[in-house]
């Protein structure tokens, strides 16, 4: 017999000399060691095996259940966008040096994954004006929480005050990770579309860690951080910014705001919606907290002849050193996607980036003002960046499945997160196109009152 | 190309553009009459200028310098560096899994969320649980997500556990989620044989222990025999069990974790289900309950009502959500394509060869170093080089000179409880010829310690860079690359 699975090397000749190099009879032996009342009678209840063009055929009809931003021009965002990518990144994060290795515990054999990750945190730090940035988180959510976390251990405060302008993902999984050492997340609430900063002063105290916002913010308007920041550092609270990192090509670095923890997710450039994941977070601080950041984090250096390289660096905060102590139980990171990230990066360029963030800016401009003319109210009173909020005359959820009839997905409905059945975030990405927005506000206008 | 050793930036020259936006086709805004001009960048952020082709030669000369498993053998100990297959990186990339976003209206994401449905009873029957979560992001989210329901369990009852037990052996993110869900650890000491000492474990445990966290097999590679007992002794005093899958790997269609009686259970689908490290990530950690966990459970869950799948957020026990919209989607639809091309009999054939594999290499190799364990291995084994360390030769260098035979080396100093540790991990996609072929390295090594040490202890000699220094790293770190001066 040879072996069936592709995958599986041994063939029979294989496994009878390996057995008999090891004096045993059977397979059965290298087992004898697990209980007999726990061993399984019979075969997993899981699905037979196919074949590759069997399962082929199988993928690719799941797939087509899935209706998708190539066929409908999409208007949803609220975290996960819709933007172009250009096709070198997917081809160079396909080099499968880069994607079948693991984390470069061996730098001799890693420089490039390690170069890569160094370049990746300079680009991460260059867009948010701070001075040192990890190797990546598992997505913006997470960091903001691990943001938190260290903004409590650093100033031996347990509180935290949210906006609720923050992405309401993010302020469950801060709530569920907050609950573990026992701190506690207080929402700051809006005035209108924006945080309300009275309220915000009225809520800090000499127990809170951070303030925590977001940049723009969940509904697209661009907060002050300015202002936000001098309310913060009154009380001795660090200012913790959770940025677009597309917008910041267009928007004052949270770094030259007095941002001491900025995170977010790159999702934005060069990684696909995939559902949701995965994305990949960033997390970048002041140099004051730089030993202090959750995750890895790469460091140039020299060999023995002098030659520049570069190797995983200031480890003793970590796990598999500190246990218990450690600063974050975090062990891998998204490698292969801040490669995409910074490879994207890479293409768009200095004046790519900030191009972008334009067209992002001036379609989203243009589409508010057409659904303003159109007789739909848009809701932010501050400057947005890509996305904004318009009234409708109905539910948002009934006119997303209405649109979908007509080939357009919609934004997305207010109604579960805060209590606005009839609005909708409508995101503009530079993807859509003069046409689609007008078709788009044209159908919507066509439902009627 | 060899000697290629710039940095993105040193390449950069103003002006070049490796892109090509979408046309602008709505009038350009004055940025001053929408913005205060303290929101406003003022100088775009330096990222490099190159052309398409600089960047591609640039990444490509970056990959040369890198080893994954396509490249060579990769033993390393723990982490399962198993072939990463080809069908599941096309099927990941297909449109109607990338380019689907996770906020559309269910009714549009009925394949996507017919695959995780799927995956998570596939999940549920291999390791003998009766729900699974697919959100964490990685085993140590996993590990977390697992206790906080552990948490959420013991609070349910109004029980005040404090404590989780965890091997000396035990990978450093059990010790450290354990305090990140607000626990505090105590660590149970291994036995002579390399397992947990159940006398020991007795004395630990209270009415305060929330938990035991353990890996069956251990990072040891060895079977936890006793663990039915351990089991019994957890759960009489109200405690429960967790399984660290870092190792399943071993046990596919052998036994399961819900058989050992644990309650708790997170897979490492980079690992045990092929989908790629990534160079460190993403991976996918997805964790498996008993059914007394199920309404601890993070939302949303993916359930199946009247032949249509939906998302479940309004669960009033639930620990809540623990990672952004459903987790790493693409991952996961990596793993499902891995299960469906194995099958059951496939998976139970993949810890056989893994098991066999693991056994043959050790016993190869063993008689050259030594080796601290009788109990026959798992997927993996540890050996010690405390031999070679009277030798002048440490383990550490031992790994350096496997580089100059073109293998990643195995883990290294960890387990923590054996001195000068080797922990191997051959998996089971690796052939007896390669086997064969790390075993004479091995050998020659332990040799050369013997005969030639000098070789050894200046290794490797045939990488891009020499032994870097990781102290100068620490001490005076550089993280980013320099900003450039001003223009004069």
């Amino acid at each position: 017999m040879t072996s069936t699975f592709r995958y599986l090397p041994d063939t029979e000749e294989d496994q009878k000399e390996m057995l008999s190099f090891l004096n045993m009879a059977s397979i059965d032996e290298l087992f004898s060691d697990m209980p007999e009342s726990i061993r399984l009678d019979g075969e997993l209840s899981i699905p037979k095996a196919k074949s590759e063009p069997g399962l082929w055929k199988e993928l690719q009809k799941l797939a087509r259940r899935n209706m998708t931003a190539s066929e409908l021009p999409t208007f949803l965002g609220a975290g996960i966008y819709d933007h172009y990518i250009p096709s070198v990144v997917h081809h160079m994060i396909s080099r499968s040096e880069f994607y079948t290795a693991y984390t470069p515990y061996q730098p001799e054999i890693s420089q490039g994954e390690l170069q890569a990750i160094f370049e990746f945190q300079t680009m991460v730090c260059e867009l948010t004006g701070m001075d040192a940035a990890n190797a990546s988180m598992y997505d913006g959510f997470t960091a903001l929480a691990e943001a938190a976390s260290l903004a409590a251990a650093y100033t031996k405060r347990s509180k935290f005050i949210v906006s609720q302008a923050v992405h309401p993902e993010a302020r469950t999984i801060l709530n569920t990770t907050a609950a573990g050492p026992g701190y506690t997340a207080e929402e700051a609430i809006l005035a209108g579309d924006i945080t309300d900063l009275d309220a915000l002063k009225q809520k800090m105290d000499s127990d809170t860690a951070a303030v925590i916002v977001q940049y723009p913010n969940f509904f697209g308007s661009i907060e002050d951080l300015k202002e936000i920041n001098e309310i913060a550092k009154k009380q001795g609270a660090f200012l913790v910014v959770s940025a677009n990192p597309l917008a910041l090509g267009l928007l004052q670095p949270p770094g030259r705001l007095g941002a001491d923890i900025v995170v977010g997710d790159m999702q934005p450039l060069g990684i696909p919606m995939a559902f949701g994941g995965p994305s990949c977070g960033y997390f970048a601080v002041t140099k004051k907290l730089m030993r202090k950041i959750p995750g890895r984090i790469v460091g140039q250096t020299t060999d023995e002849k002098g030659n520049r390289g570069f190797v995983l660096t200031l480890q003793a905060r970590e796990q598999h050193i500190r246990r218990d102590k450690a600063t974050s139980n975090i062990c891998s990171n998204q490698a292969l996607n801040a490669l995409a990230s910074a490879v994207c990066m890479t293409a768009l360029g200095k004046t790519g980036l900030r191009e972008m963030a334009r067209l992002n800016f001036e379609k989203a401009d243009y589409a508010a003002e057409l659904f303003k003319q159109k007789g739909f109210p848009v809701l932010n009173n501050a400057p947005f960046f890509n996305e904004f909020i318009i009234e409708l005359p109905r539910a948002a959820e009934d006119t997303q499945s209405r649109l979908i009839e007509h080939g357009f997905i919609g934004g997305f409905s207010l109604d579960s997160d805060y209590g606005q059945p009839n609005q909708m975030l409508v995101a503009v990405t530079e993807q859509r196109t003069k046409t689609e927005i007008d078709q788009f506000i044209e159908v919507m206008e066509g439902m009627g009152r | 190309m060899s000697n290629y050793n710039n940095l993105i930036f040193e390449i950069s020259r103003p002006g070049r553009v490796g892109c090509s936006l979408p046309e602008r086709d709505v009038d350009a805004v004055d940025l001053s009459e929408k913005l205060p001009a303290h929101l406003i960048r003022e100088e775009a952020p330096e990222l490099p200028e190159v052309s398409e082709l600089q960047l591609v030669r640039h990444y490509t000369a970056l990959s040369n310098k890198n080893h994954g498993v396509d490249n060579g053998f990769y033993p390393l100990g723990s982490c399962t560096m198993k072939y990463n297959p080809k069908i599941n990186e096309d099927a990941a990339r297909l449109d109607g899994f990338s380019r689907i976003h996770p906020y559309q209206p269910g009714e549009t994401v009925q394949g996507a969320l017919q695959l995780l449905y799927e995956l998570q009873e596939d999940l549920a029957a291999i390791t003998g649980m009766d729900a699974v979560t697919l959100q964490p992001s990685a085993g140590a989210q996993g590990e977390w997500t697992g206790l906080m329901m552990i948490k959420a369990y013991h609070e349910q009852k109004s029980e005040k556990r404090t404590k989780v037990l965890v091997p000396d052996s035990a990978h450093g993110t059990n010790p450290a989620s354990a305090a990140a869900a607000g626990f505090r650890t105590v660590t149970i000491p291994s036995n002579e044989h390399g397992l947990v000492d159940v006398e020991e474990l007795k004395k630990h445990v209270d009415d305060d222990t929330a938990a035991l966290m353990l890996t069956n097999p251990n990072t040891l590679g060895l079977f936890e025999k006793d663990i039915l007992d351990i089991a019994g002794i957890i759960h009489d005093a109200g405690g429960l069990l967790y399984y660290d899958g870092a190792n399943a790997n071993a046990i596919l269609g052998k036994t399961t974790p819900g058989k050992m009686g644990f309650d708790v259970v997170h897979l490492n689908l980079h690992k045990t289900f092929t989908t790629p490290h990534g160079g460190g990530g993403p991976g996918a950690g997805p964790v498996g309950v008993h059914k007394k966990l199920i309404p601890f459970l993070p939302v949303p869950r993916i359930e199946k009502e009247d032949g249509k799948f939906v998302l479940k957020t309004n669960e009033p026990l639930s620990i809540g959500r623990v990672k952004g919209y459903y987790g790493n989607f693409g991952i996961l639809v990596r793993a499902y394509t891995y299960i469906r091309t194995m099958g059951p009999a496939g998976l139970r054939q993949v810890s056989e060869s893994a098991v066999l594999h693991a056994n043959y290499l050790r016993k190869k190799i063993e008689p050259y170093f030594v080796s601290p364990y009788e109990q026959v291995s798992k997927h993996e084994f540890v050996l010690s080089g405390s031999k070679q360390k009277k030798l002048g030769v440490r383990t550490l260098d031992i790994a350096k000179r496997l580089l100059d035979f073109g293998y990643h080396p195995p883990t290294i100093y960890f387990p923590l409880n054996v001195e000068e540790c080797l922990m191997i991990e051959p998996t089971e996609t690796e052939s007896k010829e390669t086997l064969d072929a790390f075993a004479a390295a091995m050998i020659q090594i332990a040799k050369e310690a013997e005969e030639n040490p000098d070789i050894v202890l200046n290794a490797p000699h045939t990488t891009v860079i020499g032994r870097l220094n990781e102290v100068k790293a620490a001490r005076q770190p550089i993280v980013r690359c320099e900003k450039k001066k001003a223009q004069p």
